[in-house]
């Protein structure tokens, strides 16, 4: 169920009673300018497009989902790096990287390894997963826990990128070419690309739906609704 | 958001009023496309990681050295063409099965004879390859085969081939005694030039020689003709033999690695290029693969009443000087009977060699040995003589000694009288033997150095010591004497010689020009002269008037 946007009136009527959308209402993203809105609308001071909530975003979200799943299969079976030592050129992926450095003894380099390439975007996939379920169908927490779930996400988004960081740091330092040599393989481009979307996919999700869902479903919540 | 709700009548009423922008026409959100694109890429991806993908092979070692699964690679012509996937030990434990997938383009290379080595670093014939290896691990080699039958699992070589299909040139078969010191990769020669390597070699099944296959590469290889000698020219050639000291390398490098060289002898025919796969005989040196390789072989036998040493097998035959023939076997005969043994040496000649020079000698034929028997008759013998006094080496000389005694010639075999004798290996016809002229000088030798040996040098010695003890003796008497007359005669010798010449000069001046001495001597002359004139005159008157003598001179008479 989308939140699209109809006429005003029906459409303010769908939002929850305390809610500046119920009023037809919302801020402008780029000036702040308080505008009556109702279908797709510009902002009269800046020009910028305006809207109640963020259109498409169930879509939206659920298509970068898909997309980062997608890119996710390449990311692990390609290799995401080449390591070129006295002539021996070895291929990891990030599995086995993470397989090779437990073995060789640098286990905390692993973990670490292991937390920011797998667990941290799977995390965010599942988490987004989560909240669009409990959007669409029914919710799998209270909306505070899956408010706090939402901000979990967007502040790991920065962190997403480190391993690709960590690739392009060691392929630009590493550059002794006889000795060793690093270079970034397609398995990097493809887990950036997993990277890229899960934040756009954490972006798309508008959290106001989840209060949104809530009124819906009639279940109003004591506290109120932001 | 606040938390009080107010009703939309508090708003102030001017509130601007959006502008509204008509729907989009599109049903389905734009953001579809990018996990489409996203599935797309997938897709192709995965479609081409399984295209890739070429056949498995399994191919078997001796040992798993250098080889690692999901690293070591297979290359062709230094490309990648594929890459090991498995390591594991064969179900006998006796070799090692490598399973390894080949990429796509490699997909026509999976034939029935194709070959795979190793390839690590290797010294072998003077070149070493692979070092590469060193750093980057061993890799698989492969040499594409060129049938059409495909295959999936091969033994793989453990010494990697010299040469891969498709190079152009002449694979030829040689047959040796021995190796030598040949290996794979050793260089072949043409006039100096490397042109080829030794590809393989194997012993014979019935170890009686081995067999060496080279390659000669493109364009040289169309120097190898039907009639090309092949020879090894490892190391040095050294020999001294009846011929003298003779000493060969062909180049430093064979010094070291070996290597055969094939030409053409001289003086022959130009003959058409051989074919691949033709098959020589490898020989020892340069000299006996020229020789030329005779058909016609006689057999001799000659029997040796003195000392052959310094004869050795394989010594020269010459007759009149021009060598046709080897000796091949000496032995010796012992008769107990009559407690005398003698040399018999079998010699081999070919008289093509000697048909060589010749116009007028006869053609070959069984009748040979008639000829032989005449040449007998007429005084034909065999010699040892002396090839190099250095040395003492021996050479067989056959001549005609016209004063030679003669012998009834006979065969070491019964035959029937008359029939001529086929001359053969285990029939050979004996040709008389007279000794060797280093004999005669030898035994002149001995018998100078008897008479030498008679002399009684002790006696002499003696005598001459007696002699000289006398002639000591003699010399201070001669001494003594010589003293005496210093001391005594001398001084009256002086004297002796003070009065001579006194005397001389009272002499000269006696007789001098106007001594008195010669004026009277003159005027006696004068006299003289005029009596003997007078006398004259008597006789004279007497001799005309012989009567005066009685009568006396008439006076008419007197003048």
């Amino acid at each position: 169920m989308s939140a699209s946007i109809g006429k005003s009136e029906d459409v303010a009527a769908q939002f929850p009673p305390h809610s500046a959308a119920h009023l037809g209402l919302t801020g402008c993203h780029a000036c702040g300018q308080i505008v009556a809105v109702g279908e797709h609308h510009h902002c009269p001071q800046c020009g910028s497009a305006v809207h109640l909530r963020k259109p498409e975003s169930l879509s939206r979200c659920w298509a970068f989902l898909l997309t980062s799943v997608v890119l996710y299969i390449p990311a692990n079976l390609l290799p995401i790096m080449q390591t070129t030592s006295l002539g021996d050129t070895q291929s990891n992926t990030i599995m086995s990287g993470i397989i090779l450095l437990w073995t060789t003894g640098s286990a905390d380099l692993a973990l670490i390894v292991f937390i920011a390439s797998m667990v941290v975007p799977l995390g965010k996939l599942l988490a987004l997963v989560v909240l669009l379920y409990s959007v669409q169908r029914r919710p799998l927490g209270s909306p505070r826990q899956l408010a706090r779930l939402y901000r979990l996400v967007e502040l790991v988004g920065k962190w997403s990128m480190l391993d690709v960081y960590v690739v392009t740091l060691l392929a630009t330092v590493v550059r002794f070419d006889a000795f060793m040599s690093v270079h970034a393989s397609s398995g990097a481009l493809a887990f950036g690309g997993v990277v890229v979307m899960t934040m756009l996919a954490a972006q798309a999700f508008d959290p106001r739906l989840i209060w949104d869902a809530l009124e819906e479903r009639g279940q109003k919540q004591p506290e109120g609704a932001g | 958001m606040s938390d009080t709700p107010e009703p939309a009548e508090d708003l102030p009423g001017d509130l601007p009023a959006a502008q509204a922008v008509p729907a989009k026409r599109w049903q389905l959100p734009l953001v579809w496309l990018v996990p489409a694109v996203a599935i797309l890429i997938g897709g192709w991806l995965a479609i081409q990681a399984f295209t890739r993908q070429g056949p498995t092979v399994t191919i078997t070692f001796q040992t798993g050295e250098g080889i690692e699964a999901n690293k070591t690679r297979i290359k062709y012509r230094d490309v990648d063409v594929g890459e090991v996937k498995k390591v594991e030990i064969s179900e006998d434990s006796k070799s090692v099965i490598v399973t390894a997938t080949l990429s796509a383009q490699a997909r026509e290379f999976a034939v029935e004879d194709t070959r795979f080595w190793v390839v690590k670093p290797r010294i072998a014939a003077g070149s070493v390859s692979g070092l590469g290896t060193l750093l980057s691990g061993a890799y698989i080699g492969i040499d594409v085969g060129k049938s059409g039958d495909s295959r999936s699992d091969f033994v793989g070589l453990e010494v990697p081939p010299i040469l891969t299909e498709g190079q152009p040139g002449k694979r030829l078969v040689l047959h040796a005694e021995t190796l030598g010191s040949l290996d794979y990769g050793s260089p072949v020669y043409f006039r100096k030039l490397p042109v080829g390597q030794v590809v393989a070699y194997d012993l014979d099944k019935d170890g009686r020689g081995t067999t060496v296959t080279i390659f000669v590469r493109a364009p040289y290889d169309k120097f190898v003709t039907t009639n090309s000698r092949f020879w090894s020219t490892s190391g040095l050639d050294f020999t001294v033999d009846a011929n003298g000291l003779r000493f060969n390398t062909e180049s430093l490098a064979t010094l070291v690695l070996g290597g055969l060289a094939f030409g053409s002898p001289e003086g022959q025919a130009e003959a058409p290029s051989a074919p691949s796969g033709t098959e020589y005989q490898l020989y020892d040196n340069e000299r006996v693969a020229m020789r030329d390789h005779d058909t016609t072989v006689e057999y001799y036998r000659l029997v040796f009443h003195q000392s052959v040493h310094g004869l050795t097998v394989g010594a020269p035959v010459e007759f009149r000087g021009l060598q046709f023939g080897e000796v091949s076997a000496i032995g010796i005969h012992y008769d107990a009977t009559t407690h005398r043994a003698d040399v018999p040496v079998d010699i081999k000649v070919f008289p093509e060699r000697l048909r060589k020079f010749s116009r007028t000698l006869p053609a070959p034929g069984t009748a040979s040995a008639e000829i032989v028997r005449g040449m007998i008759a007429a005084g034909l013998r065999a010699q040892l003589r002396a090839a190099n006094l250095l040395t003492g080496q021996l050479y067989v000389a056959l001549d005609f000694f016209p004063d030679a005694v003669k012998v009834k010639t006979t065969t070491s075999a019964k035959s029937k009288a008359g029939s001529p004798q086929i001359v053969s290996a285990e029939n050979p016809l004996e040709i008389p033997t007279v000794d060797g002229s280093l004999n005669e000088l030898e035994s002149s030798l001995t018998s100078i150095a008897r008479k030498i040996d008679k002399i009684p040098f002790d006696e002499i010695g003696k005598d001459l010591q007696t002699a000289l003890r006398s002639l000591d003796k003699t010399v201070k008497n001669a001494d003594v004497l010589l003293r005496q007359l210093n001391e005594e005669v001398a001084p009256e010798l002086r004297l002796t010689i003070e009065e001579a010449h006194q005397t001389v000069s009272r002499a000269e001046r006696l007789l001098q020009q106007d001594s008195p001495l010669q004026t009277e001597m003159r005027d006696t002359l004068r006299e003289v002269g005029r009596s003997a004139q007078s006398l004259r005159t008597l006789t004279d008157y007497l001799d005309r008037h012989p009567e005066a003598l009685i009568r006396g001179r008439t006076p008419e008479d007197k003048p």
